[in-house]
């Protein structure tokens, strides 16, 4: 880094994963070696499984603490929809390093049509190849899970931004070894090493995925049919759906009421102690 | 802790953290606030590295400022912190403490949440210095953070005024380099007993105002001559005032240009700001939110430029600044887009915060939805149930406002659904206690249910009245809420344990047939603070899930689809290293597919 640079690295992910511990690490790296730094996050709601991102700025004098768009030098993805998200702040022939696991949120399956495609971004590291140059990508839980521990992940991923971030060895492992228990030591530094001595050839084309399954356009409902002359109205059916579909009429028989919320999960045809339901 | 450490070493600070560590060195000897982001860590920090004065929480912001003002009089230097909002439940004491005075420092920390990161709006509380009439404070970056609490602490003293000291989300949260100072006795001051100054009947009040305008002309001259203030001389052609982080916007991105950097920003130095105009030929406001800035320099006849450019909505960035500075002409069009800029952003995955895996909220919420309760929400964690799947809250407006909206809805005509306030524990403390005394007290005919955690779950887990311990994790008298409930006169008042599905539902109807008000309160512990609760984890076995989807409806972030396909739809998978083991999905599973993971150790770190 030039005199009077200042190097820009961008730590994404999602609520819980670590990307404050990993920024904070990196903070102490760079103070330990003489920079001035400044980081930048928020916390509060999106603590809470939502997006999660720290700015972190170091070089001789630092004076925003954030980055702008296009000119981060390296952007850290501890989750791949997130390397998306972000990928727009890194500067030309910056570097990528993305975790591959992925983080399905429960918003993303609630299409309840037949054969849905779970919501989330197709062919990510397809995309992210052709935009960009430097791409790493590694799947860290798996090197962890080897290691002994899928917790130490993020030091797996640290351990490969240390190779774009110029500091040694001894600062980082210092760094980690202050942030973790006593107990935790040896595992992290193995994980740090793990990732620092991983290797990352140019990127070989993979075959391109079949293309993603439209959802079906149409609905399928389901048919819930009542007897009405063996249903006696104990309305256990009405209470136990738990979407609301069925109703008790004014003549205390069971009735459908809408069902095109029904998700079949069967409870009312089960629990039906006249055998008076049927969900088609 | 690095923040202990001696003078002149320099650590890395958050701004709020820099604050506590101002508050220490500027002898602070009271400190109250109620938990809000981003304000949260100031309490916390001092509570920390000062175990000598008081520091705690207080149910609200207004008792926060009461107690400050006592601390005040008493001859204590005293600081109250609270977020934006806060400042709102706290403007009755504010408005009026600004006639008083104080007899030591009185600094006030309003957190704004430009961007409206975690809150529920994004207003400008710079405006309350003005409305007040009394003197604001804009710390640029932690070390003026610091800095600055020692600096407000002698204008209050000097001036005989609360000061507010405005930070925002960024600067709060943003760490940067602090060099440490001296650790300072405060000047010694006793209580003095006052009335005419103190007791605000009319015939006092008329003179204390007189004494408030006097002030504000003193004031007023005071901006002009203070180092907070700072005219950095650049390029002639531009020049720019701006304040607080956008300071550092402003250096970043032109850094040729002249600045006048407001530190004191109210009373403006109107002098040094028409010198200033003078000396450039084109002149610039950049400030977040409000033109509060601009219209005081345009209501002084001086022809300034801002919002036209600087957007009045969210949070500035240095981005925002450029693309201000290229539409007025200041800077050049940008280049066209790169390859970069043009990766798919259609493919964002819209990622919102969700409860937690096991939160003690998420069942409560589905019954209600089951009953087709109209739900008045609340401020806190319990807001999160307002997205899909659970998508049961209807209303969320302001702390502790659903139970009276409850109230008003019902009295107002909605009678085809049960009406149901739902408020978390901290917040039921903070301003849920009055509503509940105007629904017995009108009549009203509503369930509240009380949504107990035991914890301020959403700002990180801080005590309350109710969890037994005070902000030192010092043991406390527990104000039990089921207790002050039927102090107050509810007739029904109902405990349960919200992982017990049947028994919710029971409980919740009894509430809502209820002819009255009837308090439903919830007993679990917040999964996550201030202990991590984990039991082992659950897995589906494939050949007994039959996709319905039912434990779906749940929304907890550990289950997802598998790709694996039955009857058109995906059978579910639950993530070993997130799942906390409530078992919740395993009762509701209709196939009993939901079962103990047998080898616990392989999701598990220890």
């Amino acid at each position: 880094m030039e005199n009077g640079q200042v190097q820009n690295v961008l730590i994404v992910g999602v609520g819980g994963q670590g990307v404050l511990t990993a920024s904070d690490i990196l903070a102490t790296v760079c103070l330990a070696s003489g920079y001035d730094v400044k980081k930048s996050e928020v916390h509060g709601m999106a603590k809470r499984g939502g997006v999660v991102y720290t700015h972190v700025r170091y070089g001789r004098k630092v004076l925003s603490p954030l980055i702008e768009p296009g000119e981060g030098d390296v952007l850290l993805a501890f989750e791949p929809a997130e390397a998306l998200r972000w990928s727009k702040y890194l500067k030309p022939g910056g570097t990528l390093i993305t975790n591959l696991r992925q983080r399905v949120p429960p918003a993303s399956c609630l299409d309840r049509r037949p054969q849905a495609a779970v919501r989330y971004p197709q062919e990510i590291q397809r995309s992210l190849r052709q935009q960009l140059g430097d791409v790493r990508v590694l799947d860290a839980e798996s090197l962890a899970m080897e290691l002994g521990n899928p917790r130490v992940s993020n030091t797996v991923l640290l351990g490969v931004l240390s190779n774009v971030c110029e500091f040694s060895t001894e600062d980082w492992t210092s760094a980690i070894e202050r942030s973790v228990k006593p107990q935790a030591r040896e595992i992290n530094r193995r994980a740090f090493l793990a990732g620092r001595n991983m290797q990352f050839p140019a990127a070989e084309e993979e075959p391109a995925a079949a293309p993603a399954q439209e959802a079906a356009a149409s609905l399928a409902i389901a048919d819930i049919e009542i007897r009405e002359t063996w249903c006696k109205g104990c309305e256990i059916c009405v209470v136990v759906c738990p979407q609301n579909c069925l109703k008790m009429n004014d003549a205390k028989k069971a009735v459908v009421a809408d069902a095109s919320s029904c998700i079949r999960c069967m409870l009312c045809e089960w629990l039906c102690p006249d055998l008076a339901v049927n969900v088609h | 802790m690095a923040i202990d450490n001696a003078v002149a070493t320099r650590v890395l600070l958050s701004g709020n953290e820099a604050i506590a560590r101002g508050a220490v060195e500027s002898g602070i000897r009271v400190a109250t606030g109620y938990p809000g982001t981003p304000s949260t860590e100031i309490l916390e920090t001092l509570a920390h590295i000062d175990t000598e004065g008081y520091v705690a929480w207080s149910p609200n912001e207004k008792v926060a400022l009461d107690v400050g003002v006592g601390g005040a009089l008493a001859g204590s230097r005293t600081l109250v912190t609270m977020k934006h909002v806060g400042v709102n439940v706290a403007a009755d004491t504010l408005m009026s403490v600004a006639y008083t005075g104080v007899r030591a420092a009185l600094v006030i920390v309003s957190a704004d949440d430009p961007g409206v990161h975690s809150s529920q709006n994004e207003q400008d509380n710079r405006i309350y210095a003005r409305f007040a009439a009394i003197p604001l404070l804009e710390p640029s970056d932690s070390q003026e953070a610091k800095d600055f609490v020692g600096q407000a602490c002698a204008i209050s003293e000097r001036f005989d005024t609360p000061v507010i000291l405005r930070t925002t989300t960024r600067l709060s949260h943003s760490k940067g380099m602090v060099e440490m100072g001296e650790i300072l006795a405060a000047p010694a001051k006793t209580y003095q007993r006052d009335p005419s100054k103190y007791v605000l009947v009319p015939s006092n009040a008329r003179v204390r105002h007189e004494k408030v305008l006097e002030r504000l002309a003193q004031l007023e001259e005071f901006s002009e001559q203070t180092p907070l203030n700072r005219w950095e001389k650049g390029s002639a052609s531009v020049g720019v005032i701006t304040s607080g982080v956008c300071y550092q916007y402003v250096k970043e991105v032109l850094p040729e240009a002249s600045v006048l950097k407001l530190g004191f920003t109210y009373p403006l130095p109107m002098q040094t700001v028409r010198e200033f105009a003078a000396s450039v030929e084109r002149l610039f406001v950049v400030e977040e939110l409000e033109p509060v800035l601009e219209d005081q320099c345009k209501a002084g006849g001086i022809a300034v430029e801002g919002k036209t450019f600087f957007s009045r909505l969210g949070e500035l960035t240095p981005e925002r600044v450029r693309e201000g500075f290229q539409k007025a002409g200041v800077l050049p069009a940008p280049a066209p887009p790169t390859e970069t800029s043009k990766l798919p952003v259609s493919q964002n995955l819209f990622r919102p915060p969700a409860l937690c895996p096991g939160c003690p909220h998420t069942i409560p919420y589905l019954v209600l939805k089951k009953m087709n309760a109209l739900v008045v929400g609340d401020i806190g964690c319990s807001t999160l149930a307002v997205y899909e799947p659970l998508a049961a809250i209807e209303t969320t407006l302001a702390m502790g406002c659903s139970i009276g909206m409850a109230i008003g809805l019902q009295k107002g005509g909605v009678t085809s659904r049960p009406v149901v306030a739902t408020i978390g524990d901290s917040t039921f403390f903070h301003s849920g206690i009055p509503p509940l005394i105007d629904a017995v007290y009108n009549g009203a005919r509503i369930t509240v249910l009380i949504l107990d955690n035991h914890t301020t779950a959403m700002t990180g887990g801080q005590d309350h009245p109710g969890t037994g311990r005070n902000l030192r994790g010092e043991i406390s008298r527990t104000i039990e809420i089921a207790k002050v409930c039927k102090a107050l006169g509810v007739e029904q008042v109902q405990v349960v344990d919200p992982y017990d599905v049947p028994a919710v539902f029971r409980t919740l109807k009894a509430a809502v047939n209820h002819d009255g008000v009837s308090v439903v309160i919830t007993n679990r512990p917040c999964v996550v603070s201030p202990a991590s609760i984990r039991s082992a984890p659950y897995e589906v076995a494939a050949s007994a899930c039959n996709a319905c989807q039912l434990c779906m409806n749940l929304g907890c972030p550990s289950i997802t689809w598998t790709d694996e396909i039955h009857e058109g739809q995906h059978k579910v998978t639950i993530d070993p290293a997130t799942c906390i083991g409530c078992a919740v999905c395993a009762l509701w599973c209709p196939t009993e597919a939901i079962v103990p993971l047998p080898d616990v150790s392989a999701g598990r770190s220890q």
